[in-house]
């Protein structure tokens, strides 16, 4: 038995093999992951792991190694999140959530970091040998919301594009803020003393680390994409090309000490209109399948290291600062959310309303990172305190807001409908209005900052469009090239039927081969309706129409974990639509 | 009215959407806009905009059909009532809407009427029976004067607990 020859590649697997199947288990049954998000679930499989470990050896599991978190379980996630970010609602709300990130995190840490050193001056609870400088150290790392737990979680509530863009935005950007405030208060530990000079330096260095995140990004960006115009013979490798200039982004951002999660974004935003345009088709699905795939893998084990690590002997359990931990933070966020919602709402006509601001502040969830950056504090008699704080603000975040913030988020909906159920008639018109407003406001055009918009397309068309692209066409929206796509694929089949000129009637459609219906769809109910002022038929009325009137774009979630872009049902609603244009023209 | 900067923007709008340059849209300039596309009332909208059998729209006639989707500021409520009703005042709005539902000008939604725009704006799960019972139910809770059609009024009714001034204006950002 060689087993020393294949140990590290053979548990690596064991343990990404381990990931997989607990997935398959959830979702075998139903109902689990309504109730309990998966992010839980995942934490619990890798809690009776670690015990397992720890009983059998007897000694602390493995702790989650900080490099490898850094360096490869996070960039995949960030990666996908960037690539599939919806690039028009993120840069409309871009100055809000640039507030929430970097005003409301620094709010975050001071906040934080004040209160728990005045927790520490209470002499009961033995805490006065924790300056100022760590607790505001320790309140830089666990102010940070994480992208993916805040990712985990949103996906079972259903919030709208605008809300969901906010919090996602704002959970990716506050990164180069977090490493910035870090970075500043672990070299501020060790200085005997601290100047003026040294805090203004502070400063700058967070817009170095921001715009240079960006910047780095960027130009990995535009290489990847100028390669790409020269891979039209070796088709094979197009979509490495897009995973090494990402990955190698995000390492030298890291390198230099700027912030790899911004590049990452920022190159995966900044390529991807160029090389969807270069690389074949089959490529696209390629680089998006593998995405989704190393992005669900990463998120996984990260939720099952959480677990693991948190059994053993690295913590210090001092209870009062932990409790007060978890109370400030939720304090901090809630006043910091109320207090920029106010300013932000004072700009702009539609302001973010109260439940939105109450999903905003309770669904600021802490994960990995933080996790993975108590772990990197230098050695002091200290650490083992702060770990154990950090290990249960997870938990309490991961556990009791991610199970309870969709109750709670039904109730705030269900409080609101109470007041009058519509009619018919009203569900129709009002459904019908929006629609019209929809098509209004795309037609005037005003949405978003157009000027800045206008700027930028000009100078692509006339300059990064000739160097970047290979075939120079006029750039298609998704949209359009799904309607092309489904003429090609209307075509064939119609041709292989041999019915070319056949118009089918409404309910074939659902047996025809082009509408892959998806499996949650309603049962046709075949019930003759004879009166309609039965109130069982009225009920059935009402259901048939909450469940099958098209919704407008932005109720939905632009973004979403583990479908790919072509196949959320806003996207199968735009296929029916655009078949039934079709036909009717 | 309508501010200085509001209309600027407007004309930089259609001047974007005017791909041929000469001064008027014409249909495929509006079906170019990808979002129209896939909006289930996208072809109706766009009907809107064009004075009955025209093919060519110009900008003041632009002006004029998006004006009625302008948010009705504080101050004009109050105004008097002696002088001509501005084209966004709830009535107006409601009547642009009735307009996209009654195709053949009768001022009545007919069931046929009710019924095209149902399937446009439902997805292919509902069968004809089910929506024919939909548009029923719909015609029957407006109807007051038993003409199995909804008129301008009675369509008004239905929708007097709903907040048309908002949900019909374009939140222009500041």
């Amino acid at each position: 038995l060689d087993y020393q020859h294949v140990q590290v590649p053979f548990e690596i697997t064991l343990w990404i093999m381990l990931a997989s199947l607990a997935k398959i288990g959830f979702h075998l049954y139903n109902r689990l992951p309504s109730v309990v998000p998966e992010s839980c679930l995942l934490i619990f499989v890798g809690l009776i792991m670690g015990g397992i470990i720890y009983g059998l050896n007897d000694k602390s599991p493995p702790v989650m190694d900080s490099d490898i978190f850094f360096l490869y379980l996070l960039p995949p996630i960030v990666l996908d999140a960037g690539y599939f970010m919806p690039s028009r609602p993120f840069f409309e709300n871009i100055g809000t959530i640039l507030l929430y990130a970097v005003v409301g995190t620094i709010w975050n840490v001071f906040g934080i970091g004040f209160s728990l050193y005045g927790i520490c001056q209470v002499k009961a609870f033995h805490l006065q040998d924790v300056s100022l400088l760590h607790n505001l150290l320790f309140g830089s790392l666990i102010a940070a919301v994480d992208p993916v737990a805040v990712l985990a979680v949103f996906e079972e509530i259903h919030v709208n594009e605008k809300l969901h863009i906010l919090v996602f935005g704002e959970s990716l950007l506050n990164d180069a803020v977090t490493v910035v405030l870090y970075k500043l208060f672990r070299s501020f530990c060790e200085m005997p003393t601290i100047t003026s000079v040294d805090v203004f330096a502070g400063v700058g260095k967070f817009f170095v680390v921001g715009l240079g995140g960006v910047l780095v990004g960027l130009t990995f960006g535009m290489t990847a994409a100028f390669t790409t115009r020269f891979t039209k013979d070796i088709r094979v490798i197009e979509p490495l090309f897009v995973f090494l200039y990402s990955y190698l982004s995000y390492l030298t951002a890291e390198m230099f000490h700027l912030s790899g999660i911004v590049a990452i974004i920022a190159c995966a935003m900044g390529m991807k209109r160029y090389v969807e345009a270069n690389i074949s088709l089959k490529s696209h699905t390629t680089v998006k399948y593998f995405m989704k795939m190393w992005s669900s893998v990463s998120d996984t084990l990260i939720f099952i290291f959480l677990g693991v690590s948190t059994i053993g002997e690295n913590h210090e359990w001092n209870w009062p600062y932990i409790c007060f931990t978890v109370i400030f933070c939720l304090i901090w966020r809630a006043l910091g959310v109320l207090v920029l919602t106010f300013f932000v709402n004072r700009f702009h006509v539609n302001t973010i309303t109260s439940k939105d601001q109450f999903i905003i502040a309770y669904g600021g969830l802490r994960g990995a990172i933080c996790f993975s950056l108590v772990f990197l504090l230098p050695d002091f008699h200290r650490k083992k305190l702060f770990i154990a704080a950090t290990t249960v603000v997870i938990l309490f975040t991961v556990f009791v807001q991610g199970m309870t913030i969709r109750p709670l988020v039904d109730l705030l909906a269900v409080k609101r409908k109470r007041e009058s159920a519509p009619t018919v008639g009203e569900q129709i018109h009002i459904r019908f209005l929006d629609h019209l407003l929809a098509g209004i406001e795309d037609i005037s055009g005003h949405w978003g900052q157009y000027y800045w918009k206008d700027k930028l397309e000009y100078f692509n068309s006339k300059y990064l469009q000739k160097i970047l692209l290979r075939e120079y066409d006029q750039p298609k929206s998704s949209i359009v090239l799904l309607y092309e796509k489904l003429e090609r694929k209307h075509a064939i089949e119609l041709a292989e039927a041999g019915q070319l000129g056949h118009a089918p009637s409404h309910p074939s459609l659902l047996h025809s081969g082009f509408l892959c219906s998806n499996n949650n769809r309603t049962v046709i109910m075949d019930k003759k309706l004879e009166d309609t002022l039965n109130p069982d038929v009225l009920e059935n009325i009402q259901e048939i129409l909450a469940r099958n009137l098209y919704r407008i774009r932005r109720t939905g979630p632009a973004y979403n974990r583990h479908t790919l872009p072509g196949e959320t049902e806003p996207m199968e609603h735009a296929k029916e639509i655009l078949i039934l244009r079709h036909k009717n023209l | 009215a309508v501010s200085h900067s509001q209309i600027t923007r407007l004309y930089s709008r259609f001047t974007s959407l005017d791909k041929g340059e000469n001064g008027t849209l014409s249909r495929e300039d509006f079906q170019r806009i990808p979002e129209l596309a896939i909006n289930p009332l996208g072809d109706r909208i766009i009907n809107a905009f064009f004075p009955e059998g025209e093919d060519q729209v110009n900008f003041r006639g632009f002006m004029r059909t998006l004006a009625h989707f302008r948010p009705i500021e504080d101050n004009e409520k109050s105004k008097d009532q002696n002088g001509p009703e501005p084209l966004n005042s709830r009535s107006n709005k409601l009547h642009f809407a009735f307009r996209l539902y009654d195709l053949d000008k009768d001022d009545k939604i007919s069931r046929d009427e009710l019924l095209q725009v149902l399937r446009m704006m439902v997805g292919v799960n509902i069968s004809d029976e089910q929506l024919g019972s939909i548009a029923d139910r719909t015609i029957q809770e407006a109807d007051q004067d038993g003409d199995s059609a909804i008129s301008f009024a009675e369509f008004v009714k239905v929708l007097e607990k709903v907040d048309v001034e908002q949900k019909m204006s374009i939140r222009f950002l500041h």
